[in-house]
């Protein structure tokens, strides 16, 4: 076959347009990807603490998430295993406390892991057993942990509690849906990534009786949570770290 | 040279006696008794033919395990199109075996030590049916 010298640019040029046209519909579509605009939610969570109940004894936050996840009840204070628990307003928020309301700075707040969007801890371990998930999630992958505990150095938050022991003993009734852990590895919240995975909200949000918890997707500005951020004055724990918390006190 | 046919014959016999129990149970059909094991009473079909589960369940179970923690993909679908949960506990357990009746007895049958899934996953569903 010959080709004309007309014929061979024409091939030529249909060619090239034909490539940098493929190349350019797939760069544009990982760019409107990259925006975040892939249709993942942002799990977080706001603490609305005027209407927690904990003056009426309120505990069932705490009581959910321990029933759900086989959280230990280890006796040594300095072993205890935390994934949501209590502390004063002031302890939480030392730098806002002064000249503020005694009623407000000796109010306990629920605490929790804070999913953050830019986590300190998930850098820090060496075998990829904490990382963090396209929805937010900070996720914990047993299996994989080795116990070293710099992902608990590296948090802020003293969000991340080590198994000095065998947790079995210290579980008064075992949840057969949730597996315990083993002597030796870190664990803490995970945001009840297994409950969301079926379609259901938080332990603890679900079981608050004062509607003290609201969680939601922050990617979805008309879910409850974006709105009630929208409407009241929130903060964040120790913003300036730069760590970007998914959990939010409500003023 | 006269001991070389006492010789042959000595090793015939012994050969003979060494592999007695094999000839001997080909030649009667007899096979050695399999593990005795409980099959589920609710359900028929397990999640994949059972040549694969008896050849390959490890493996499944380590996808399942990847694709829940790793990949939050929390449910498998079965090639009949069949949609579970992907998990030992709630779905081989909590629905249709008995961890001890038949898990545990074949691997003590095979000679397999007990995997250590077991130092933090619980089989309280089986057990719960048991008592049940």
């Amino acid at each position: 076959m010959k080709l004309t010298r007309k014929e061979f640019l024409i091939t030529s040029a249909a060619t090239l347009a034909g490539i940098s046209g493929t190349k350019l519909v797939t760069s544009v579509k990982a760019a409107a990807a990259s925006t975040g605009e892939d249709g993942k939610p942002r799990w977080a969570m706001a603490v609305d603490f005027q209407k927690c109940q904990w003056d009426q004894g309120c505990n069932q936050c705490i009581a959910a998430c321990k029933h759900a996840h086989n959280i230990p009840d280890v006796p040594e204070k300095a072993h205890e295993v935390k994934w949501i628990w209590k502390e004063l307003y002031k302890s939480v928020f030392p730098q806002q406390s002064e000249w503020v309301d005694p009623a407000l700075t000796s109010h306990p707040l629920m605490l929790l892991c804070n999913h953050c969007s830019n986590p300190p801890c998930t850098r820090v371990c060496p075998t990829g057993a904490t990382w963090k998930r396209g929805d937010g999630i900070v996720m914990m992958d047993w299996h994989r942990c080795i116990g070293c505990r710099y992902c608990m150095a590296a948090c802020p938050y003293e969000s991340r509690s080590f198994d000095f022991g065998d947790p079995r003993g210290e579980i008064a009734n075992i949840n057969p849906d949730f597996p315990t852990r083993t002597k030796g590895v870190v664990e803490k919240c995970n945001f009840c990534e297994e409950r969301l995975g079926r379609g259901q909200c938080p332990a603890c949000v679900e079981e608050c009786r004062g509607h003290a918890l609201i969680f939601g997707d922050l990617n979805d500005p008309a879910s409850e949570i974006r709105t009630v951020l929208r409407s009241r004055y929130a903060m964040q724990r120790s913003p300036e770290l730069g760590t970007g918390p998914s959990v939010f006190y409500l003023l | 040279m006269r001991e070389r046919v006492l010789i042959a014959a000595g090793l015939a016999v012994f050969l003979a006696l060494f592999t007695y129990p094999v000839w001997w149970a080909a030649a009667s059909g007899t096979r050695a008794a399999g593990p005795q094991l409980q099959l589920p009473q609710t359900a028929s079909v397990c999640v994949a033919p059972a040549a694969k589960m008896r050849a390959s369940h490890m493996q499944m179970l380590s996808d399942w395990r990847s694709d829940s923690v790793r990949r939050g993909v929390h449910q498998f679908r079965a090639a009949d199109g069949r949609l579970f949960d992907a998990s030992l506990s709630r779905t081989c357990l909590g629905q249709c075996h008995s961890k001890t009746e038949f898990c545990d007895r074949c691997h003590a049958y095979s000679g397999v030590s007990t995997p250590a899934c077991w130092q933090c996953h619980n089989d309280l569903h089986s057990t719960a049916r048991s008592i049940r």
